[in-house]
């Protein structure tokens, strides 16, 4: 199927786009890379009056360190996160993250705020912004807004943003060097979309978890933050962890629904299994280190 | 409703034209430009079929407006072989090993794999064939496609010669 009609605009700056979204009054989508709003048009699925192309907005892409942790410029492409050297360096996870979204040939013009932006509940990103903490930066004619990743969410391709609102930045905060990476995803077919994933950082601190963070994609109508496997963490030595037990206490926050894929029960079960092995396995690599 | 007047290089062309805002970039090369090489399978991003370089990469052509190309250097399928007729060597590599029947995926195929050729030189065959996730193909059952693949790849040093692994 084709879109229906729309206009096209592709603003040269920030201002510009977030003029354009004002006057639009919720009859406008926002274009990143395109590659889940071009499907959701094709499919008349969503049906803009305007598109407003953020591509050719230069301060909306790129990565740099600042204040202590890492900007990623939503306009970013994914590819060119996974040879970023300073993502390489801060925030493993999040480049072992991108490369299991969608496919090579998606990657291309797919970027980093586009899928965190949408929030696809079993897409890798969101839940890793959740998992590590970002802060999602927003602006629009009346001004900016830091909206916590973890706040963000609020159901499948829901946010909390307001019609106005463009997303400008995604910050992470500074996870300590050498902090543990957990990173699992099972989906049918490499590209797909998860049927379970896990993702998430510990930092640690003379040998105790000093700061955890973790979420769950693909369990539930958004990512779900694993609040209690967190807390359960956090101070414990780290040769005292047991994943099994932090694994069964991160089942409790997750909400998995039925669908073709899988049941609930099976995604609930797997999850379980994943989370500890992927945990216990992490734990492991730190040992050996 | 909108329209703009647009220019891209299409396989070393220069052309210009007026397009509504909702044409996607593989509607265009086909219908406006004529290069029918570039096949829509599903329309939605899925298949894989539509794969053209667009500034050297590969990329969906379902997945982006005619607009958003304003300005690049697209290639399709048609502009790969030498102007003599010699095939590309990813299109000598997938006609040698069988890497298509019907070929209504292959020029999707050829261009995600010509593209890594490019910028690689010479792809190991997980690149290629990581790559080639993004491809579906309903006929080949993708023995000869992989194997398309290994003979591009770069010589691994310890490649298995096991029958069922090609
Ligand atoms: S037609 Fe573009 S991916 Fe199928
Ligand atoms: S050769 Fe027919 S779809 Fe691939």
């Amino acid at each position: 199927m084709k879109p229906a009609p729309f206009d096209y605009v592709a603003p040269a700056t920030i201002d510009e786009a977030c003029a354009v979204l004002a006057e639009a009054h919720g009859g406008a989508a926002v274009l990143a890379g395109g590659q889940t709003l071009m499907p959701l048009l094709n499919l008349r699925m969503s049906q803009p009056f305007i598109l407003v192309d953020i591509g050719k907005i230069a301060e909306l892409k790129g990565i740099s360190r600042a204040n202590g942790g890492t900007h990623v410029g939503p306009m970013t492409r994914q590819c060119d996160a996974i040879e970023s050297k300073i993502l390489a360096q801060d925030l493993p996870v999040l480049v072992q993250a991108i490369r299991h979204v969608g496919h090579h040939q998606t990657r291309n013009r797919g970027t980093v705020g586009g899928s965190i932006t949408l929030g696809e509940p079993a897409a890798e990103l969101p839940a890793t912004a959740v998992a590590l903490k970002a802060t999602i930066e927003v602006r629009s004619i009346r001004g900016t807004r830091q909206i916590p990743a973890a706040e963000f969410y609020i159901g499948p391709y829901m946010n909390v943003l307001e019609e106005d609102e463009l997303v400008t930045g995604i910050r992470f905060p500074e996870w300590s060097s050498g902090h543990i990476t957990v990173f699992h995803e099972l989906a049918q077919r490499p590209g797909d979309f998860a049927l379970v994933g896990i993702v998430g950082a510990l930092a640690v601190d003379s040998g105790r978890v000093a700061r955890a963070g973790l979420a769950w994609f693909g369990m539930g109508p958004t990512p779900m933050r694993a609040t209690a496997a967190e807390q359960m963490l956090l101070g414990q030595p780290l040769h005292e962890i047991d994943p099994q037990a932090v694994a069964e206490s991160a089942i409790a926050d997750t909400a998995p629904f039925d669908d073709q894929q899988a049941s609930a029960e099976y995604r609930r079960t797997v999850g379980m299994r994943i989370f500890a092995r992927t945990l216990r396995e992490a734990l492991r690599t730190r040992e050996v280190a | 409703m909108s329209k703009h007047t647009i220019e891209m290089t299409i396989n070393g062309r220069r052309h210009t034209a007026d397009v509504e805002s909702r044409v996607s970039l593989s509607d265009f090369l086909r219908e406006d430009a004529g290069y029918t090489g570039v096949h829509i399978g599903c329309d939605h991003g899925v298949c894989g079929a539509c794969t053209v370089m667009v500034n050297g990469e590969a990329v969906r052509g379902c997945l982006m407006l005619a607009v958003q190309a304003d300005g690049a250097r697209v290639t399709t399928v048609e502009g790969l072989a030498a102007p003599d007729g010699t095939l590309h060597p990813v299109q000598a590599a997938l006609r040698d090993e069988h890497g298509l029947q019907c070929g209504f995926c292959t020029p999707g195929i050829v261009m995600t794999m010509a593209a890594l050729s490019a910028r690689e030189k010479r792809p190991t065959e997980e690149q290629l064939l990581n790559a080639l996730s993004g491809h579906l193909c309903r006929c080949t059952g993708y023995q000869g496609i992989r194997r398309a693949a290994r003979k591009l790849a770069s010589p691994e040093p310890a490649e298995s010669t096991g029958g069922d692994s090609v």
